[in-house]
């Protein structure tokens, strides 16, 4: 499913080389739920950017569903983003504007599908709690309700992986363990291929295994 | 809001402009046809809408004396300023050929200072009949006729001459024949023996009034049209790159769910097509204001509501506010996803 050899990536800040990741190594299998934990700076948020398409990497080989990320053009990029990868953000990143149902059907017209929910989808959104806040505003929805929306946004087009950046990071306890709950339904029942970044060791248990990362490497 | 108002005042300008000038035209074409006559000559090298050119009187005893006219009336038209004129007229011969004047006060000339007035002057000046007017001389309202003859003040035509000295001096020449049917063979009779002058029929007098023969009027479109891309430009250059700041953040999320650059450009391109619209609306709705406006206070220059050129007027601002677009467009589109939702 997601195969990495050797990835390094370097960022030039200034006159300075940043080595963000030094050589990472890892393999996830198709329906896993890994949690990639680790202090600030340690690599996990350009390990993501690069798995999501973001960012290309500097060297190393990088396999999604067989497609070598090394060398893809910003438009296969995008292709990947739209097709193949889901995101969820510690902030939700929902557009403000847009009700709940609006923010998870500009996903599908992005990805150039018709606009619509089919029955199996409705029935995440039961699993996700949403079918009566479908209309609301983001700034009418309480922050679990908006991680929510944010995942349902993420699954919409039926990525190969969803990418989770600390999901719980802004939410309280109760929330958070919503939230957590969801994605491990989702991975049971939907077989879902999840990466979750967090730093919290509670919310890494929710995960099949935890990956430790440090300095730019997979360290455990 | 305030930037489809800004574009509504481009459309806005753009056709009061177009409107203006249509009106004071329609207005010179409506008060040539109040004249009654068939035909006008005017001095050679005169240009259509210029009436101040002289001519010798004495054409207006050798008019007279062609086969088929029944009437003729020299006048000299004398312009004071402010794009303003008086015309100089025979009363008599005047208001055989047009049917006389409507008096609404006051009556005809009495003395070599006396001045007709139309409603409309009159009105955008508060005169009346009695008042003494100064217009470089001084003049004395005889009386206020109803508009749509020639002109909009008169004077007795030997008074006119005397006090501009421009004494047996004429600038057109109305003539009225005694069938339609006549009108050409007296035009052909009258260029043979008038070389230079230029004889029209009315008809083709009235057809000659338009922008295009008046060049400078053209060109003054063209600088307010161009004017008017301008500000298109710049509003919505500013608006949308304000907006691109402000939606840093969203077109980071809009990027990280995959969409291209043509997919962030056309989300700006249909904002800026929306708002070009909603401005061309408000343009064409304040037009009808400004129409009110002149109307009131500048009543001498008649506004048209030209409908020919709402598409065109609200064309332009399209353009403007399209080509306004395209930087902050380009802008977002290139936006590097990572960077823009780091953004607060």
């Amino acid at each position: 499913m997601i195969e990495i050899q050797n990835l390094k990536k370097t960022y030039r800040v200034g006159d300075v080389d940043v080595h963000a990741l030094r050589g990472v190594n890892l393999k996830v299998e198709r329906g896993e739920f890994v949690s990639i934990v680790g202090p600030s700076g340690s690599g996990k948020s350009t390990l993501f950017h690069i798995l999501g398409g973001l960012t290309p990497p500097t060297s190393g080989t990088v396999h999604i569903d067989g497609r070598d990320l090394l060398g893809m053009t910003d438009a296969e990029r995008t292709d990947l983003r739209k097709k193949s990868v889901g995101f969820v953000f510690q902030k939700y990143n929902l557009l403000p504007t847009l009700s709940a149902q609006d923010n998870i059907t500009i996903a599908q017209d992005i990805a150039g599908r018709p606009q619509g929910f089919d029955p199996q989808f409705e029935e995440i959104l039961g699993l996700l709690g949403l079918k009566g806040r479908l209309h609301h505003k983001p700034r009418a929805l309480s922050g679990g309700e908006q991680q929510r929306v944010a995942i349902a946004r993420a699954i919409v087009n039926h990525p190969a992986i969803l990418l989770a950046d600390e999901p719980t990071g802004n939410l309280d306890t109760q929330n958070s363990d919503a939230v957590l709950g969801l994605l491990r339904d989702l991975n049971t029942r939907l077989g879902q291929t999840i990466l979750m970044i967090t730093h919290n060791p509670e919310a890494a248990a929710y995960g099949h295994r935890i990956v430790k990362m440090r300095d730019g490497r997979v360290v455990e | 809001m305030l930037s489809a108002v800004a574009i509504g005042v481009q459309v806005t300008m753009i056709l009061t402009l177009v409107g203006v000038s249509q009106g004071v035209l329609a207005d010179i074409a409506r008060n040539s046809r109040g004249t009654g006559a068939d035909i006008l000559v005017r001095p050679p090298g005169s240009s259509v809408l210029a009436f101040s050119g002289d001519m010798p009187q004495g054409i207006v005893g050798l008019v007279r004396k062609e086969p088929h006219v029944t009437m003729v009336s020299g006048t000299k038209v004398q312009s004071i300023g402010n794009f303003d004129s008086i015309t100089g007229i025979n009363i008599g011969e005047f208001s055989a050929m047009s049917g006389g004047f409507r008096f609404l006060e006051g009556g005809p000339f009495q003395g070599p200072d006396d001045l007709l007035l139309d409603e409309v002057y009159a009105k955008a000046h508060k005169l009346h009949a009695g008042n003494t007017v100064e217009l470089g001389l001084k003049w004395h309202v005889a009386g206020v006729v109803e508009s749509g003859k020639l002109s909009r003040m008169f004077a007795p035509l030997e008074s006119l001459q005397e006090k501009y000295s421009a004494r047996e001096k004429v600038s057109v020449v109305y003539v009225k024949v005694d069938d339609p049917k006549n009108v050409q063979a007296v035009i052909d009779s009258l260029h043979a023996k008038l070389e230079d002058y230029k004889v029209f029929s009315l008809d083709e007098f009235v057809s000659l009034i338009s922008v295009d023969s008046i060049p400078i009027l053209k060109r003054f479109t063209n600088v307010v049209v161009g004017l008017a891309v301008i500000v298109g430009f710049l509003v919505v250059f500013l608006s949308m790159y304000t907006a691109v700041l402000e939606r840093t953040r969203e077109i980071g999320i809009l990027k990280a769910l995959g969409a291209s650059p043509g997919y962030v450009m056309s989300i700006l391109m249909r904002e800026t097509l929306a708002l070009a619209v909603a401005g061309a609306i408000a343009g064409i709705l304040m037009s009808y204001g400004t129409q009110w406006i002149m109307k009131v206070f500048v009543p001498t220059m008649p506004m048209l509501i030209v409908h020919a050129w709402w598409p065109w007027a609200s064309l332009i601002a399209l353009v403007g506010s399209a080509l306004g677009a395209v930087y902050p467009g380009m802008k977002a589109s290139r936006q590097d996803a990572i960077e823009a939702l780091a953004y607060d």
